[in-house]
C-alpha cells in the first residue's frame, strides 16, 4: 500500500475527480498538459463558469470529461464546428477545443483549415502524440516520415503535416508549440491564447510511450521526453516553413515557441454583415453607390 | 441592421424553401448553419438575409458535417437552431444527427428531397430518403419527420418542427421534396403571439446544487436542459452516460440509456402523429400518400369518385412516427390500401406491417411529380 501524501490537490476543484483513474497509459503526456490548462483557466481571470471545453474523439478528446467545468465531449473530427456556434451564440464565452492531432487535423482537418480562416474566438490546443493512441497506435497525418506504426509496419512513407506551419498558414492569430515538458512556457501560451481574441492554436508534443514510443524503440516516456528534449530548441522567429518534425535525423531541431501573434477581425457574422459598400464591395459597385 | 419583423404577419405568394426560413423565424430560429445542396439553397438563401435582420446567426459552413454539428453546438448554447439540406448533404448529416439524440440536444433539419442514390437527380424531385430519416443514424433512436405539401405546410410544420424538439429534446426532420419546396402559393403567416411556442424544459435546480444530475429524466423521460456558461459545469458526451452526464460504458448503463431516448418519444406517439383525411368516411379504398405525391392523389381519389369507386385517402403529416394506428382502424372495414410514392416501396413497407389486406405500391424513381393516372388505375386494380 501506497501513503497518501495529501488528502486534497490544489486543482482538486477543476477536476471531476469522481471519475478517476483516468483512461490514460502510464507516462502518457496529456494529463499534464491538461494540468498546464486547468491552472491557465484559473490564472486568465476569467470565471470558470465562461470557460467551455469542447473535444472530438480519441485519448485526448476524453480530456473534455475529466475538467470540471461546461464541457462537451462531441463526435470525431466535429469538435470545431461545435465549438464555432457556442463562441458564436455566446460570445461572453472562453471556448477552448481540446483534442487531439488525428482528431484535428485528419478527419477533423477541414474544420481546422476553415475555423482558422474565418478567424473564429475560439482557441484550439492539439496534444499531437505523432499516433492514433486509443485505437493502438495507427498511422496519423502527424506521424513523422519513417515511423513505425500498427498500420505503417515498414515505416511511415506520407509527408506529415507541420502543425504550425498550416495554423498560421490558414489564419490563425496565435500560433505556439511547447511539449508536456515545457509546462510553464505552455501555460503561459495558453494563458496569451485565452486573452486574446480570434483562433489560436497551440501545438503540444506529448510522449505516447505505449502507441508511439513501443513500436519504435524508443523505450519508456521517460526515454520519448529526453528524446524530444535533447532536439528542442526554442525558436520564436524561426521561419514558419522550418517548423517540420523529422525524428530520422538526429541533428533535426524541433522548434519550440510562440511563432505568431497578430490581430486580425474577429469572426462576428452580426458585425460584419453591414451593407458598407465604400468598405468592402468589390467591382462595379465600388463606383458611385 | 433594420428590416422585417421576425414574423412576417400577413398573407404571402412565397416558395416552399422560402415558407421554411420564414417558418423558422417565426418559431424563433436565431442560428442557421448550412452548405448550399440544391434543392434546398433557397431556405439558406433567404436566411442569409432575414437572419440578421432580427438579430440571428447565418453562417454557411464548409461542408454539412460542420453544418449539423454546429446546429447541435448552437443548440446547447441556448439558441433555437436549425440546417436545410438535402440527399448527399442529409447523408453525411446523419453523424451528427446521431450526437443530437444521444445528446439529447432538440435541433430542425429539413430536408428537401431529390432523386438519389448519390448525386441522382440534383434538381428533380424525389421521396426516397423516408427510411434514411427514420434510420440513417447508426444505433436505436426515435425521431420525428414531418412530411409538408404545401409551401403553408412548409411555413406551420418547421415552427411545429421546433415545438417537437424543444419539447422532447431530440432532433426533429421537416421531410419536404423538391416539388413542394420549390412551389409558389399563398402562405398565411399569423401574427406572433398565435405562433404557438413550447419552451425547452429547464432545470428547477440553481447551478450551486451539488446533486443536480443533468442527465436524471423526470417522469417524461426527459430530462430538463443545462445550456453552456450557466454554472452548473454539465458534461454532455456521445458515449453512453449515466444521470451525471459522465461515460457509463456497461451493458446495463446503455441498455438503461437507449431504452430511456426511444420511450420518451414512443410512449407519446399519439400526442405527436398527425395525419390529414379526405373522403374516408365510406371509403374502400384508401390511398396513403405524402407531401407532393398527395397532392396527386387527391385528385385520383376524385376520378375515382367519378368512376364510382369510393376512394379516400390517407395523409401522413407525420412521416415519423407512422400513424400506424390510423391505419390499423382503417384496415377493418376497407378492401385495400394503394401507396403512392416517389421511390421504389418505402412508406408501403411500413404500411404492410399493420394490415393483411392488399396493399399496392404505385412507385416511381423520381425525377417528376407522381400523376394522377397511375394512382387511379391502381385504384381500379384493387378495387375490383
Amino acid at each position: 500500500m501506497s501513503t497518501l501524501i495529501a488528502e486534497r490537490h490544489p486543482s482538486d476543484s477543476l477536476f471531476r475527480a469522481d471519475r478517476l483513474p483516468h483512461i490514460w497509459c502510464p507516462g502518457c503526456g496529456i494529463g499534464p498538459a491538461m494540468h498546464a490548462f486547468a491552472q491557465a483557466m484559473v490564472e486568465s481571470g476569467i470565471p470558470l463558469a465562461r470557460h467551455v471545453c469542447v473535444s472530438g474523439i480519441g485519448c485526448t478528446g476524453r480530456v473534455s470529461g475529466y475538467l470540471n467545468m461546461d464541457s462537451y465531449h462531441t463526435t470525431h473530427g466535429r469538435a470545431i464546428p461545435f465549438a464555432t456556434a457556442i463562441a458564436l451564440v455566446k460570445p461572453e464565452l472562453e471556448v477552448t477545443v481540446y483534442s487531439g492531432d488525428g482528431d484535428l487535423f485528419a478527419i477533423g482537418g477541414n474544420h481546422f483549415i476553415h475555423a482558422a480562416r474565418r478567424n473564429v474566438d475560439i482557441n484550439v490546443i492539439c496534444i499531437n502524440n505523432f499516433n492514433y493512441g486509443m485505437t493502438g497506435g495507427q498511422v496519423g497525418p502527424t506521424t513523422p516520415m519513417g515511423a513505425r506504426a500498427t498500420t505503417a509496419p515498414f515505416g511511415n512513407y506520407e509527408q506529415p503535416f507541420s502543425l504550425p506551419y498550416l495554423a498560421a498558414a490558414t489564419g490563425a492569430v496565435f500560433v505556439a508549440r511547447w511539449t508536456s515538458l515545457h509546462l510553464r512556457q505552455l501555460k503561459q501560451a495558453m494563458l496569451r491564447a485565452m486573452k486574446k481574441r480570434g483562433f489560436t492554436f497551440i501545438e503540444v508534443l506529448a510522449p505516447c510511450p505505449v502507441g508511439f514510443g513501443r513500436p519504435n524503440d524508443i523505450g519508456d516516456a521517460m526515454e520519448e521526453m529526453t528524446l524530444y528534449r535533447e532536439r528542442c530548441v526554442v525558436d520564436p522567429v524561426a521561419p514558419l516553413d522550418s517548423l517540420g518534425i523529422d525524428l530520422r535525423e538526429k541533428d533535426h531541431p524541433i522548434i519550440l515557441g510562440n511563432f505568431v501573434d497578430i490581430e486580425r477581425p474577429v469572426f462576428d457574422p452580426l458585425a460584419m454583415m453591414r451593407p458598407a459598400p465604400e468598405n468592402n464591395a468589390v467591382g462595379k459597385r465600388q463606383e458611385g453607390q | 441592421m433594420k428590416g422585417e419583423p421576425a414574423v412576417l404577419t400577413g398573407q404571402h405568394f412565397l416558395l416552399g424553401d422560402h415558407a421554411c426560413a420564414e417558418g423558422a423565424l417565426a418559431a424563433g430560429c436565431r442560428f442557421f448553419g448550412g452548405y448550399p445542396i440544391t434543392p434546398s439553397t433557397e431556405v439558406a438563401e433567404w436566411l442569409a438575409r432575414r437572419l440578421p435582420e432580427v438579430g440571428g446567426l447565418f453562417v454557411q459552413m464548409e461542408d454539412e458535417l460542420a453544418s449539423m454539428a454546429a446546429i447541435v453546438g448552437a443548440s446547447v448554447a441556448g439558441a433555437r437552431a436549425m440546417t436545410a439540406t438535402s440527399g448527399p448533404g442529409f447523408s453525411l448529416m446523419m453523424e451528427n444527427l446521431g450526437l443530437a439524440a444521444m445528446m439529447e440536444v432538440p435541433c430542425v433539419v429539413i430536408n428537401v428531397q431529390r432523386g438519389g442514390p448519390s448525386t441522382g437527380l440534383p434538381t428533380l424531385v424525389g421521396q426516397a430518403d423516408v427510411m434514411q430519416a427514420r434510420w440513417g443514424s447508426h444505433g436505436d433512436y426515435e425521431i420525428v419527420a414531418y412530411s409538408p405539401a404545401s409551401p403553408q405546410e412548409c411555413f406551420d410544420l418547421t415552427v411545429k418542427a421546433f415545438n417537437t424538439a424543444d419539447r422532447f429534446r431530440i432532433p426533429v426532420l421537416v421531410m419536404a421534396d423538391e416539388v413542394v419546396a420549390h412551389m409558389m402559393e399563398r402562405v398565411t403567416i399569423p401574427p406572433a403571439e398565435a405562433i404557438p411556442r413550447v419552451e425547452r424544459k429547464r432545470p428547477r435546480q440553481g447551478p450551486g446544487d451539488n446533486g443536480f444530475l443533468p442527465f436524471k429524466a423526470d417522469d417524461d423521460l426527459i430530462p430538463p436542459m443545462v445550456h453552456a456558461g450557466e454554472g452548473y459545469r454539465v458534461h454532455f458526451t456521445g458515449l453512453t452516460h449515466d444521470e451525471r452526464g459522465y461515460p457509463a460504458l456497461t451493458a446495463p448503463a446503455h441498455d438503461r440509456l437507449v431504452r430511456r431516448l426511444v420511450d420518451k418519444v414512443r410512449l407519446r406517439e399519439s400526442e405527436i402523429v398527425e395525419y390529414e383525411e379526405y373522403r374516408l368516411e365510406d371509403a374502400r379504398v384508401v390511398i396513403i400518400a405524402y407531401g407532393s405525391t398527395a397532392r396527386s392523389a387527391r385528385r385520383a381519389v376524385g376520378l375515382a369518385r367519378e368512376q364510382g369507386i369510393a376512394a379516400g385517402l390517407l395523409r401522413p403529416i407525420t412521416l415519423w412516427p407512422f400513424p400506424a394506428e390510423r391505419v390499423k382502424k382503417l384496415a377493418e372495414r376497407v378492401r385495400a390500401f394503394v401507396v403512392p410514392e416517389l421511390n421504389l416501396g418505402q412508406v408501403s413497407r411500413e404500411v404492410e406491417r399493420f394490415t393483411s389486406l392488399p396493399v399496392l405500391g404505385v412507385n416511381h424513381a423520381g425525377g417528376a411529380m407522381m400523376p394522377p393516372e397511375p394512382i387511379l388505375e391502381a385504384i381500379r386494380e384493387v378495387a375490383g
